[in-house]
């Protein structure tokens, strides 16, 4: 069983993030990312679930110049296994997906997922056409992940595998038109409002 | 009056304008046989990426994620694939994004095949529970336009909505037909 903390993966991999652009997947990643520092350039998903790498794709064709890094668990990218394919299909260069593998879902109850299972979502988005995909188990591959996320040509997956604790819910906002509209603010400026 | 109708009115050309000269840069497809001429269209517009989902509910995400980088999409795909989306089409209630959905209807107008039939039947309504805008175009002349009024629905007013394409406009499918051939 991995030893590695969530809330330090993410706080890593969300250091020194400039202008990145974020989705987080429902539930526990969007609280671990809330918990790095709520950030208007963070999209984090209250519902939705197995939409949020689709949604990276949708703004790294958007916003081709910008770097995308999606965030989720293992349950949620198990209900979106197809987006995989698909971004498989368009490889947009800057589009990382990093999957936070607990092998639980953790909003429900702690029940394991198929990656308890052995399921190796790193080697399905190998298998779909990513650029680079990693299982990472320890920290040593964290810091060249977070390097790749900023850099080099993708799509990038890693599936990381964390020790399946209960971590303090750190709520961000959930009204939906304000996470929308303040990200859009952030990257688009206040013209993004009379779009 | 009783002017005779041109023999073939290209909608899938006139949609296509009407997305181009409204600015639409991403189009999400589930294909349909009701749309292969539409999506060429696109797939030929270097102003427009092509995304073909594996399923519909990609779609949704795939225009969210656009949206909130300030692209304009349009999803295409049949009334079976209004059943694959319920629940992201709360999402994109609750935030509300617009989005433009063409859908190719089947198990609608004179439908052989009747495993069709139920989903074609509820679409209106599965649409119309979830908050989605409706415009059904049942005559080639109109479909343009019914998608131009749509879209204004939907980016004037960070709305769904969906325009449903009759089988009496893309035709009856047949697999019988074509196997007596």
């Amino acid at each position: 069983m991995s030893a590695l903390r969530r809330r330090e993966v993410v706080a890593a991999l969300l250091a020194q993030r400039g202008d990145l652009l974020v989705v987080a997947g429902l539930g526990s990643t969007a609280w671990d990312c809330t918990a790095a520092g709520d950030h208007p350039l963070t999209f984090p998903l209250w519902g939705g679930m197995g939409l949020a790498a689709v949604m990276g794709l949708g703004l790294a064709l958007a916003q081709p110049a910008r770097r995308v890094l999606v965030v989720t668990g293992d349950g949620e990218m198990l209900m979106g296994l197809g987006s995989l394919a698909t971004i498989g299909v368009e490889r947009p260069a800057n589009l990382s997906v990093v999957v936070i593998d607990n092998e639980r879902y953790g909003e429900t109850g702690m029940q394991k997922t198929h990656t308890a299972h052995g399921v190796d979502l790193a080697a399905m988005a190998r298998a779909a056409g990513f650029a680079s995909s990693v299982l990472l188990r320890d920290a040593s591959g964290i810091e060249a992940l977070r390097q790749a996320v900023h850099g080099a040509p993708g799509p990038h997956f890693a599936q990381i595998k964390v020790a399946p604790e209960k971590e303090s819910v750190v709520l961000p906002p959930r009204e939906g038109t304000l996470l929308k509209n303040r990200f859009r603010e952030a990257l688009l400026g206040k013209s993004a409002h009379l779009q | 009056l009783n002017a005779p109708l041109p023999a073939t009115v290209d909608w899938p050309l006139a949609v296509h304008q009407v997305l181009s000269r409204l600015g639409f840069g991403v189009v999400g497809f589930v294909p349909d046989a009701g749309h292969k001429r539409l999506i060429e269209l696109c797939q030929a517009d270097a102003r427009m990426r092509t995304v073909v989902l594996s399923t519909e509910e990609e779609g949704v995400g795939l225009a969210s994620g656009a949206w909130l980088g300030g692209a304009k999409t349009v999803l295409l795909m049949q009334s079976s694939g209004i059943g694959n989306i319920v629940n992201a089409l709360a999402t994109a209630r609750e935030c509300r994004i617009p989005l433009l959905i063409l859908v190719t209807m089947r198990g609608e107008f004179g439908e052989f095949n009747p495993w069709q039939v139920p989903m074609g039947q509820a679409t209106p309504e599965v649409l119309r529970a979830m908050g989605v805008t409706v415009q059904a175009a049942t005559a080639a002349a109109d479909v343009a336009e019914r998608v131009d009024a749509a879209a204004r629905i939907a980016f004037g007013g960070y709305a769904s909505a969906a325009v449903l394409i009759s089988q009496r406009v893309i035709g009856i499918k047949s697999f019988q037909e074509q196997a007596a051939r």
